[in-house]
């Protein structure tokens, strides 16, 4: 019964894995970038709600409303002035600009906030929560966190599937040159793809630092690993892929809490390398690793 | 119109270059004995640099495997040398029977690496990195998630000193010939072909995944002489997080970058820029970090050759050339330099 506990902990940890990760699958799946800076603007986004807060005193939840779209245009814009240069340098570039992005993230908010946690309140919700039975109670911030990552990644779906725009990104996906010959700009589309993985990315990030009780400078080091586990797990190129892949992260992680504090993340990364050596394509996936 | 064309290894540079370099070599070997030790000690970081900066070029820039992970291998040479130590062996040994196992460990984690590709490799060393640090933590015996002192060291400090010294420079030599003579192989050929098309190169019959994971073995093997040199300099590791850090990733790739990817000299120089601005900057806080981030970008998009490569560009001055130049002499006497290799 213990179990069946950790496993619906694990299910709802799993949302807010599968929202972080959502962004990266997106960056990869249409700009062919991995963002290895990616845990730290998440960890950005979560200082950007912090400031946010501080300044107008308003509750964490509305700080979305600000911060979330403030991401966008900064991913639209480090798309077309940096990465939209490196792209057309080769594979190396676009990587090494992003590292270069997360070196310069967590050690500048070191330098402006300190090293110390920087509280999100969650508010009323934080300690309410819902009795299943005697063993399982499901707490409600976090079944409200598996509920926003669900309604995004189904609104991303329908945007791929449904607009214009989606349809591009698709394209783009595929064969970029011929969505140019097409008459396309596909700079634009790439802003705009890139714009909306920051801004997913900044939701996870308010998000895991209210689950955290606060964010810390080097947040993003550990949950960029948990952001690419989840895409590779539950499989390249499929959100609903990792939707399942952040579910069997967080299971793992939850299930491993209950026999000693130290092996969640051990027992995440060796979940990882398991489905890397047996299932190199992810639960769901097509094969495209190779 | 009769032309000569003449396709050049070793310009008459290259054989300044190799003399001049073993001239160094044997300067460098017989410092210790000559200056002041607290100068010479303080040449053992810029050695491993040299070491940890080749060896990231050797991946990056010639097999095209970009790993952010290296730090994998640095930790298990550190704590390689407790291992082997604790069973008898003087540290220095232990810094070698270490780099060797490491290389062996590294054949089985490089076919579980090689599933990922591109950026996904990238992140997936990473784990590898931190899977590898959560399960030695879990050793009592390696000082759990608090690091620990080698306990058989050699006692007397000027003797201590001397051979770090001389194992440290001998590594980063070892690293550098290794380089060298790989590159000018026929592997180094077939090295340069898959990282600038996988595809062609299989299908010119090159055995693609065998060929990475040589050199994959040998950057764990040259991370790990570095990262026993690390932890025999100051006898110990202080922290098992500090030494698996990314942070190591982040230097090579900075050293890398602005000395110049692709090139044996680049590296070499990146490392000396890094341990100047390491010594006189890496007080005034972590904006010294934040300004490498920033320099690491502009460097990739601005100056992808780096320092070495815009040298190179000028005055064509490889020393220590890997690739062939065509020579063409035609009647007229005029002579015309052609480097074969752009990249």
């Amino acid at each position: 019964m213990i179990y069946l506990n950790s496993i619906s902990q694990g299910i709802l940890l799993g949302g807010l894995f599968a929202l972080s990760a959502v962004g990266l699958s997106l960056a990869f799946g249409v700009l062919r970038i991995v963002n290895l800076a990616h845990g730290d603007l998440m960890t950005l986004g979560g200082y950007l709600a912090f400031i946010t807060i501080e300044h107008t005193g308003m509750s964490t939840w509305y700080s979305f409303l600000i911060v979330v779209p403030a991401m966008g245009v900064i991913g639209y814009l480090v798309q077309r002035l940096l990465l939209q240069r490196a792209l057309r340098m080769g594979e190396l570039a676009p990587l090494m600009v992003t590292f270069g992005i997360s070196i310069i993230i967590p050690n500048s908010l070191v330098q402006l906030f300190t090293n110390n946690t920087e509280q999100l309140p969650v508010g009323s919700l934080a300690t309410s929560s819902i009795q299943v039975n005697s063993q399982i109670s499901i707490g409600t911030f976090p079944l409200v966190t598996l509920g926003i990552s669900i309604v995004m990644i189904s609104a991303l779906q329908q945007y791929l599937a449904r607009t214009k725009m989606g349809r591009y990104m698709r394209a783009a996906a595929d064969d970029s040159e011929v969505l140019r010959l097409m008459g396309v700009d596909h700079r634009r589309v790439y802003g705009i793809a890139m714009g909306i993985a920051f801004s997913t990315l900044a939701m996870a990030g308010i998000l895991f630092g209210m689950r955290q009780g606060g964010v810390s400078p080097y947040d993003g080091q550990l949950t960029v690993l948990f952001a690419f586990e989840t895409v590779i797990i539950g499989g390249l190129g499929s959100l609903w892929g990792t939707l399942l892949g952040g579910m069997v992260l967080g299971i793992a992680q939850t299930i491993a809490g209950q026999f000693s504090p130290e092996l969640p993340l051990l027992v995440g990364h060796l979940v990882f390398l398991g489905v890397l050596a047996f299932r190199p394509n992810g639960l769901l996936g097509k094969p495209v690793l190779r | 119109m009769s032309s000569n064309i003449q396709i050049l290894r070793s310009p008459k540079k290259a054989a300044y270059g190799s003399a001049g370099a073993l001239l160094l070599f044997v300067a460098l070997a017989i410092a210790p004995k000559i200056l002041d030790q607290s100068i010479t000690n303080e040449w053992v970081k810029l050695f491993y640099l040299v070491t940890l900066a080749s060896m990231w070029n050797l991946l990056a820039g010639y097999a095209g495997m970009i790993s952010v992970g290296q730090q994998a291998f640095i930790g298990l040479g550190a704590y390689g040398v407790f291992v082997f130590n604790d069973h008898g062996f003087s540290a220095y040994e232990s810094g070698i029977i270490a780099s060797i196992v490491v290389g062996v460990v590294a054949v089985p984690i490089s076919f579980l690496a090689f599933r990922l590709r591109g950026g996904y490799f990238a992140i997936g060393t990473w784990v590898i990195a931190e899977t590898l640090r959560l399960i030695i933590i879990r050793f009592p015996s390696l000082g759990s998630g608090k690091g620990r002192n080698i306990q058989n060291y050699t006692r007397d400090p000027i003797l201590r000193n001397t051979y770090t010294y001389w194992m440290a420079l001998g590594v980063a030599i070892f690293a550098l010939s290794a380089c060298f003579i790989l590159l000018r192989s026929r592997f180094g050929l077939a090295l340069q072909s898959i990282r600038d098309n996988e595809v062609a190169a299989n299908s010119l019959g090159i055995k693609v995944d065998f060929t990475k994971r040589v050199v994959y073995v040998i950057g764990a093997m040259g991370c790990a002489a570095a990262g026993s040199v690390i932890c025999i300099q100051s006898i110990g590791v202080a922290s098992p997080n500090a030494i698996f850090g990314v942070s190591y990733s982040a230097f090579m790739i900075f050293m890398v970058l602005i000395g110049g990817i692709g090139t044996i000299e680049g590296p070499v120089m990146g490392a000396l820029l890094y341990f100047f601005v390491d010594k006189y900057f890496s007080q005034s806080g972590l904006w010294y970090l934040v300004i490498l981030g920033v320099i690491a970008i502009i460097a990739t998009l601005f100056f992808p050759k780096g320092i070495w490569g815009e040298i190179n560009a000028r005055w064509n001055l490889s020393l220590f050339p890997v690739s062939y130049q065509v020579k063409i002499e035609n009647n007229q006497n005029d002579s015309i330099h052609l480097s074969k290799k752009e990249k």
